[in-house]
C-alpha cells in the first residue's frame, strides 16, 4: 500500500486507529513516548520549527549578519514584479509539465512490454532501473553537459552524417530539453513500480476478457490502464513533487547560474542564489513558501482530478 | 501445413522483434555511461573525435592526474562522503524503526494525528526548511561539519523510511508480539529482539536507499559544507568544473567514473533490496 493509499484509508476510516483497551493504551503512551521521542524532537525542531520561522522570515529583510527586518508584504510585492521570479517559474513549470508525463509514458510502455513473463526480464529490468539511481548525481550531470557540449558526443555523432549540431546546453533554445532528456532517462523507478503493479492484476481476467473476444488493445484500455490507475497516479503525483524541486542537474550544467539567458533557471536555483548568493534570507523564505503553495495546489488538484480517471477497485 | 504454424511463427517473429527493441532501448540507455567509462581511458584529443567505444590509444594518466587535481587528492573527498554516508545510514537505521514501530504497533493518544503528519513530512520540500535550518545551525556553530547533515537522520527526518518499515512490520504476525508479551517481555525487548531481526530486509532496503540518495545528495551538502577539506565527492566534482575551466576533460570523467563506483557496487549486490524496497511502497 503506498503512502497515498494511506491517505485514502485515513479519510475513510478512522477505525484501525482506535481499536486498544483503555488498559492497554496508558501502558502504550509511556512506551510510545519512548521510541517516538527521536522523530518528535526532529519533527519540532528540524520540520515544524523552521516551517514557522520562514514563515516569519517571508516578511522580513534578512541578511543573516543583522537581525530580520520586519518588511509587511514588501516580498511579495517584490514578487509581482521579479522577472527573473517569472522566468524562473516558467522554466520549472515547462520542465515538470513536459517531463513527468514523458517519462512516465516511456516507464509505462516498456513495463507493458517486460509484464507478459518475458525471457531475460530481470536482465532488462536491471539495465533499465541503473540509470535511474546514477541520475541524480552531480557526476551524470556533469557527463551531460559533456555529451551535449558543442564538442560533444551528441555532436560527434551527428558529424558522422555531415551535421553540425548546436551547443545542446549553451543555446537556450535546447537547454532545457537536455534537461527533459535526462529526467526521461531515469524512468526506470517509475516503471519497476508499474511492473510490481501490473503483476498485482490477475491473469484470469485477461483469460476472462480474452474468451469475450477483448482484442489486445481493448485489454490495454479496458482491463490493464484502469486497473493500473492507482499507481500512475502515485507515480504522477510523487513524479511532480519530485522535479518541481530539481535542483542538481541545472546547477551544473549551468555553472550554477541557470543560463544560458536564464533558460534551465530552475526555481529552486533561483531560491538558492537568492538566499545563498545574494543572501536575501527573507525573500528567499518567500519564495520557499511559494514554492510550497505551489506543490501542495498542484498535489490537491491531482487528488481531485484523480476522482475522474483513478479506478479502485474495493 | 496447417493453420497453427503461421500463428506460432508470427508470434516468433514478433517476440524477436520485441527482444531486438528491448535491447536497442538498453544499449541507448547504457550508452553515455559507457561513453564516459571509454573517454576517461583515452587521450584528450581523442575525447570529442571518438562517439564510438573502441579506445585507439589506452590513456591511464587521467585518473592519477585527476585524483590529485584539486586542492586536495580525492581520496579525502570519498571517505568524508562515506563518513556522512555513515553516519546518515546508522541515524535512518536506529530513528526509523523505532518510530516505525510505534506507529505499527503502538496504541497511543493522537497516533492518528501524528501518522498523518509523518505522512505530510514525506512529500515536504527541502526548500522550504533549508534557511531556517541554515541560520539554527549556524548559531550552533555547525556550519562546516558534517552535524547537519548527519543528526537529522538520528531524528527520523526521513520519514519515507519510516513509512517503508510501518508497512513491513504490518506484515509480521501479531502471535509473535503478543507471545512474547506472555512471556513477560516489555515494548524494547520486543523491539530489539524479535522485530529488529525480522525487519532484516526492510533495514537493508533503508541502508541500502539512504547510502545511494546521501552519495548523491548535492543540494545540502553544497549548503552547509564550505571548506574545500570537508568537502564530499559532489561538492568536489562541482569545484572540477570550476577549477579545470574544462581543460581536462579526461580527469573530470575519470573522478566521475570514480564517483559513480560505490553507487554502482551497491546496485549489484543490493538490487534485491532495491527492488523490492521501491516496489513495494509503490504498490497499491
Amino acid at each position: 500500500m503506498s503512502a497515498l493509499g494511506e491517505f485514502r484509508n485515513l479519510s475513510r476510516s478512522r477505525s484501525r486507529l482506535d481499536t486498544a483497551g483503555k488498559q492497554e493504551r496508558s501502558r502504550d503512551n509511556k512506551a510510545a513516548a519512548f521510541f517516538l521521542a527521536p522523530w518528535v524532537i526532529g519533527l519540532l525542531g528540524i520540520t515544524v520549527g523552521p516551517m514557522i520561522a520562514s514563515l516569519y522570515l517571508a516578511f522580513t529583510d534578512y541578511n543573516l549578519l543583522q537581525d530580520p527586518e520586519f518588511t509587511g508584504l514588501d516580498n511579495i510585492r517584490r514578487m509581482l514584479t521579479d522577472d527573473r521570479l517569472a522566468q524562473s517559474l516558467q522554466v520549472t513549470f515547462t520542465y515538470v509539465i513536459v517531463s513527468v508525463p514523458l517519462q512516465l509514458a516511456v516507464a509505462l510502455a516498456l513495463a507493458l512490454v517486460l509484464d507478459r513473463g518475458i525471457r531475460g526480464l530481470s536482465l532488462y529490468r536491471s539495465v533499465l532501473y541503473l540509470p535511474s539511481l546514477l541520475g541524480a548525481s552531480v557526476a551524470i550531470a556533469v557527463l551531460w553537459r559533456l555529451v551535449f557540449g558543442t564538442e560533444g558526443l551528441v555532436n560527434a555523432f551527428l558529424a558522422l552524417f555531415g551535421v553540425e549540431g548546436p551547443g545542446w546546453v549553451t543555446d537556450p533554445d535546447t537547454a532545457l530539453g537536455t534537461l527533459v532528456i535526462l529526467h526521461v532517462w531515469t524512468f526506470g523507478a517509475p516503471m519497476v513500480i508499474f511492473l510490481a503493479g501490473l503483476r498485482q492484476i490477475p491473469r484470469e481476467l485477461y483469460e476472462a476478457a480474452a474468451t469475450d473476444g477483448a482484442s489486445k488493445k481493448r485489454q490495454l484500455f479496458s482491463l490493464t490502464l484502469p486497473l493500473l490507475s492507482p499507481i500512475i497516479f502515485f507515480n504522477l503525483v510523487l513524479g511532480l513533487i519530485g522535479s518541481f524541486q530539481s535542483f542538481t542537474q541545472a546547477y551544473i550544467i549551468s555553472n550554477g547560474r541557470g543560463g544560458p539567458s536564464d533558460s534551465t533557471l530552475f526555481f529552486s536555483l533561483y531560491l538558492y542564489q537568492e538566499g545563498f548568493g545574494s543572501f536575501r534570507m527573507g525573500y528567499a523564505s518567500a519564495l520557499a513558501w511559494l514554492l510550497l503553495i505551489i506543490i501542495g495546489a498542484f498535489t490537491a488538484l491531482n487528488f481531485w482530478a484523480s476522482k475522474y480517471w483513478v479506478f479502485y477497485n474495493d | 501445413m496447417t493453420d497453427a504454424y503461421p500463428t506460432t511463427r508470427r508470434r516468433r517473429v514478433a517476440r524477436v522483434i520485441k527482444h531486438v527493441g528491448l535491447i536497442i532501448v538498453c544499449l541507448l540507455m547504457l550508452y553515455p555511461l559507457l561513453w564516459m567509462v571509454a573517454s576517461s581511458l583515452r587521450p584528450n584529443s581523442d575525447i570529442f573525435t571518438s562517439s564510438g567505444l573502441f579506445i585507439d590509444t589506452f590513456d591511464f594518466d587521467h585518473y592519477p592526474n585527476g585524483w590529485d587535481a584539486l586542492a586536495y587528492p580525492f581520496s579525502t573527498y570519498l571517505l568524508n562522503s562515506f563518513l556522512v554516508v555513515l553516519g546518515s545510514v546508522i541515524g535512518n537505521l536506529i530513528s526509523c524503526s523505532m518510530a516505525a514501530y510505534a506507529f505499527a504497533r503502538l496504541r497511543f493518544r493522537m497516533r492518528g494525528f501524528a501518522f498523518v503528519a509523518m505522512l505530510v513530512t514525506i512529500m515536504l520540500p527541502i526548500h522550504v526548511l533549508i534557511i531556517p535550518q541554515y541560520v539554527f545551525y549556524a548559531q550552533l556553530g555547525w556550519i562546516n561539519t558534517y552535524l547537519p547533515l548527519i543528526v537529522p537522520k538520528f531524528l527520523a527526518t526521513d520519514a519515507f523510511f519510516i513509512f517503508l518499515m510501518v508497512q513491513f512490520i504490518r506484515g509480521i504476525p501479531r502471535e509473535l508480539d503478543e507471545a512474547a508479551r506472555i512471556d513477560g517481555a516489555g515494548h524494547l525487548r520486543i523491539y530489539g529482539q524479535i522485530m529488529l531481526p525480522l525487519m532484516v530486509p526492510a533495514l537493508a532496503t533503508t541502508a541500502i536507499f539512504t547510502f545511494i540518495w546521501t552519495w548523491n545528495d548535492f543540494f545540502t551538502q553544497l549548503i552547509f559544507v564550505t571548506k574545500p577539506d570537508l568537502y564530499t565527492v559532489p561538492v568536489a566534482l562541482r569545484s572540477f568544473i570550476d577549477a579545470q575551466t574544462q581543460s581536462d576533460y579526461g580527469a573530470m570523467f575519470a573522478m566521475s567514473v570514480v564517483s559513480l563506483i560505490p553507487v554502482f557496487l551497491v546496485f549489484l549486490f543490493g538490487q534485491r533490496f532495491l527492488l523490492r524496497g521501491i516496489a513495494t511502497t509503490g504498490g497499491k
